[in-house]
């Protein structure tokens, strides 16, 4: 325990003394944590919704979660003498008359935004690089549940204002849930305790927004850390590190000062945004009535992409026993949301069954060496960017003129057409950093020294990659392929005999073939000098 | 440098001479003020003679259609197969089109953009063009002055009926939005008070028209005082982001936020590598 230090050592041995934690403090301040920029993406989300309950408490001191009506009389002249719910009112209040509160709106705002964006590149980050492999499958799991509630939480949070464009949101609310079959009426008269907009889906949405959902969130959150903390972080390949071990800085002091000014980072930029980027002015939309829609309405971006799978759906519909189901609807409201979701919390499952790999990973893929997940990946956002994108195709078709009706044609190929482009494309990409890797590991890098042989032939020389690159590179794992071979009486193995073995056995191999074996056996040594004039033609022709 | 050295003295004892920065502020006053009063435009007289009708004429206005619009709308703005008649759409219509730069159109795209002005259509020769049109079956007639006021409407009620009747196409703000088949509301920005009033008793291109017994000369001014005082708006968040609603700000949060924050996190983990040994 000599290395301890004392700044732990003091504390542990007086808790120690006390409670008897000192030695579970003792290890876990030394917690090591490795190292990488990406593995910062998800304290992005973390420390924005530090800021959200912060600036949410405060928000709540003033704003009042009623539909009942009165006349403005506050500071925002244009508004002065309207009448509004009390909710826009009190908004407005914040807005104008509170000192700061309209600063605080717009943070609180600003780090919704982010802390949404946060947990879609960090969720990105544990995808392509496999994080979610065993054992943090269920770590995955409550990750795509927070991701859910948090798409929840900002709809039921910029409802809450009862502003015209907030108001536009709560209608398609209604739509959706009136679109689905049998049930759609009697759910919709029982969130809005009545006919809509009625005069309770406000001060509901309130307390799903500041109780139900915060703290689901606040729960999930903590086991996201624990189990992270539990099962150590994976690490990036790299020297000396594999499955057995996490190499890199102790969580005292070194880790615990990165992730503190990473949390300064995040309330500064996002103070930066509150302060200078106007969000969500709900004066200018004005208050909301049923009879009014505004050009250009919009939600927050995070619900941008089933906008556009609404706005893309042809208009269909199936009238059955009188009854009407609306598929116009009801298609974008669940299918997409439907693949994103239930798409990101089965993969780690559907991979594990094509590869047939039940072993235990902590070394992170680096995502151009599973070049299919990687893939798969791109196109999934392809979809999700074709969708958010039509999303504001009145926006794009107004401020680009161009026609929009075109946006929406063109939305409605892109949408198959676009991912599978990405696919391909992405695939690609992977298959040629993984040769420049294989190229750098048996010719070296280029040195920047050209060199004349004797006979008058000039070649450059290759030095070998250092060895933290080397090794970085030689982390490539094998991806595993399931037994699909006949065995010696030509009968395939158990699992590979009916059709959807066959099927298995298949993807498992287009999945797991390593495409771009690295070949070291002919020595870069050899390469990074001179070389024999064959193996100069080798440097020329790249091979 | 070229003057002598006693000149150049005199010339900086005199520049820090205690009044010269009042004579300074004085010059400048007088120069500003001066300049103002010849070049500022003496609008009010002519614009009162041209409402009262005093002004135009009609035979002026005939020579300029003939020149400008006939070939389209036909030597008595009887209408061709590319143009509608202009018989009875009013004074208020042709001063619309014209002044915003719309008529004449430039092609027939699905929608006449606003374009500056060609070098003819000063606003004398716009009001003899609707004193003409005018005079062939009536319309609509342009606005007086205190019609469009906003000084005189009153903004909160205008706000109202401009969210029940406007923004569906033109935008909570006035920003513009799109509309079917390359059609758009244009943005409400560049246009006068005169012109917002001519719009809404007119219905250009895509617009429906709102007469006075749909919403009355007293509305119609309220939504102008509306309009141009949200416009005259300084945002008090910020940067209004193009006043657009969410697009800009998810764009502003991926693009700005998050690349800070990704900058700050290559920042804090970047190392120096290892150097061989």
């Amino acid at each position: 325990m000599d290395t301890t230090p004392k700044a732990i050592s003091g504390v542990s041995t007086f808790l120690d003394d006390r409670i008897g934690a000192g030695s579970f403090l003792k290890r876990n301040m030394r917690k090591i944590f490795p190292d990488h920029w990406s593995f910062l993406l998800g304290e992005i989300a973390l420390y924005s919704f530090i800021i959200l309950l912060l600036t949410g408490t405060f928000l709540t001191f003033w704003f009042k979660p009623s539909m009942g009506e009165v006349v403005y009389s506050g500071s925002y002249q244009p508004l002065v003498g309207v009448q509004m719910s009390e909710a826009y009112a009190s908004a407005l209040n914040i807005s104008f008359d509170v000192r700061g509160g309209l600063l605080i709106r717009q943070i609180h705002h600003w780090a919704a935004l982010l802390f949404i964006a946060g947990m879609m590149v960090h969720m990105l980050r544990v995808f392509f690089t496999g994080a979610y492999r065993k054992p943090r499958e269920l770590n995955w799991l409550i990750g795509v549940g927070l991701l859910s509630l948090a798409l929840l939480e900002g709809l039921t949070g910029y409802s809450l204002p009862d502003d015209l464009l907030s108001g536009a949101g709560l209608r398609i609310t209604e739509g959706v849930m009136l679109g689905i079959p049998v049930v759609g009426t009697y759910l919709t008269f029982l969130l809005f305790g009545g006919e809509y907009p009625g005069h309770d889906v406000i001060s509901r949405f309130f307390t799903i927004h500041i109780l139900l959902i915060p703290g689901i969130l606040l729960a999930l959150i903590s086991a996201h850390m624990v189990l992270m903390w539990v099962q150590k972080h994976t690490q990036m390949p790299g020297t000396g590190r594999n499955n057995k071990n996490v190499v890199g800085a102790p969580f005292y002091p070194a880790f615990m000062a990165k992730a503190g000014a990473f949390t300064l980072f995040t309330f500064g930029v996002i103070a930066l945004l509150g302060t200078f980027a106007q969000i969500n002015p709900i004066w200018l939309f004005g208050p909301y009535t049923p009879a009014d829609i505004s050009a250009g309405s919009q939600p927050d971006f995070y619900m941008g992409f089933l906008e556009g799978s609404l706005r893309l759906m042809p208009a269909w519909e199936i009238n059955f026993l009188d009854h009407t189901v609306s598929l116009s609807v009801l298609i974008p409201a669940l299918v997409p949301l439907g693949i994103v979701m239930t798409g990101l919390a089965v993969y780690p499952f559907i991979e594990q069954w094509v590869t047939g790999d039940r072993s235990e990973h902590h070394v992170a893929d680096r995502p151009r060496n599973n070049p299919v997940r990687t893939a798969i990946g791109f196109a999934g956002i392809a979809f999700y960017g074709v969708l958010w994108l039509l999303g504001a195709n009145d926006e794009i078709s107004a401020n680009f003129h161009i026609s929009l009706y075109e946006t929406t044609i063109i939305g409605r190929f892109a949408i198959f057409i676009v991912p599978a482009i990405a696919y391909f494309v992405a695939y690609r990409i992977c298959l040629g950093l993984q040769r420049k890797d294989a190229e750098v590991l048996s010719h070296g890098v280029e040195s920047g020294v050209i060199k004349r042989l004797p006979h008058g032939e000039y070649i450059e020389v290759h030095t070998p990659p250092a060895q933290d690159i080397a090794d970085h590179i030689r982390g490539k794992a094998e991806i595993p392929i399931i037994e699909s071979g006949v065995d010696g009486e030509g009968i395939p193995p158990k699992g590979a005999r009916t059709a959807l073995g066959r099927l298995r056995a298949k993807v498992s191999e287009a999945y797991g073939t390593d495409h771009v074996p690295f070949d070291e056996g002919h020595g870069h040594d050899e390469h990074a000098a001179i070389g024999a004039g064959d193996q100069s033609d080798g440097h020329r022709d790249g091979h | 440098m070229i003057g002598t050295g006693n000149s150049v003295n005199s010339i900086t004892a005199r520049r820090r001479h205690p009044l010269a920065r009042y004579a300074v502020v004085a010059l400048a006053l007088g120069l500003l003020g001066g300049g103002y009063a010849v070049a500022a435009p003496g609008g009010s007289s002519a614009d009162a003679a041209i409402a009262s009708g005093k002004a135009d004429d009609v035979a002026q206005g005939k020579s300029l259609f003939v020149a400008h619009c006939a070939s389209c709308h036909g030597m008595n703005a009887e209408g061709t197969a590319k143009a509608p008649t202009l018989v009875g759409v009013g004074a208020a219509a042709v001063d619309f089109q014209v002044s915003t730069g719309r008529m004449p159109a430039a092609d027939a795209g699905p929608q006449a953009p606003r374009k500056p002005l060609g070098e003819w259509a000063t606003p004398q020769a716009i009001s003899d063009l609707a004193a003409y049109v005018q005079s062939l079956g009536g319309g609509p007639t342009r606005p007086a002055a205190e019609q469009v006021d906003p000084a005189k409407g009153d903004p909160a009620k205008g706000g109202e009926l401009f969210r029940a009747n406007c923004i569906q196409c033109h935008n909570f703000v006035g920003a513009g939005g799109a509309l079917t088949y390359g059609k758009y509301a244009p943005p409400l920005n560049p246009a006068t008070p005169t012109q917002i009033y001519e719009a809404m008793a007119t219905g250009p291109q895509a617009m429906p028209v709102f007469n006075d017994s749909t919403i009355t000369p007293d509305q119609k001014r309220d939504m102008i005082a509306y309009i141009t005082h949200v416009r005259s708006q300084v945002d008090p968040g910020g940067s209004g982001l193009g006043r657009i609603g969410p697009v800009t700000e998810g764009l502003v949060a991926w693009i700005v936020g998050l690349s800070l924050l990704i900058l700050a996190a290559i920042w804090i983990t970047a190392k120096k590598r290892r150097t061989q040994a």
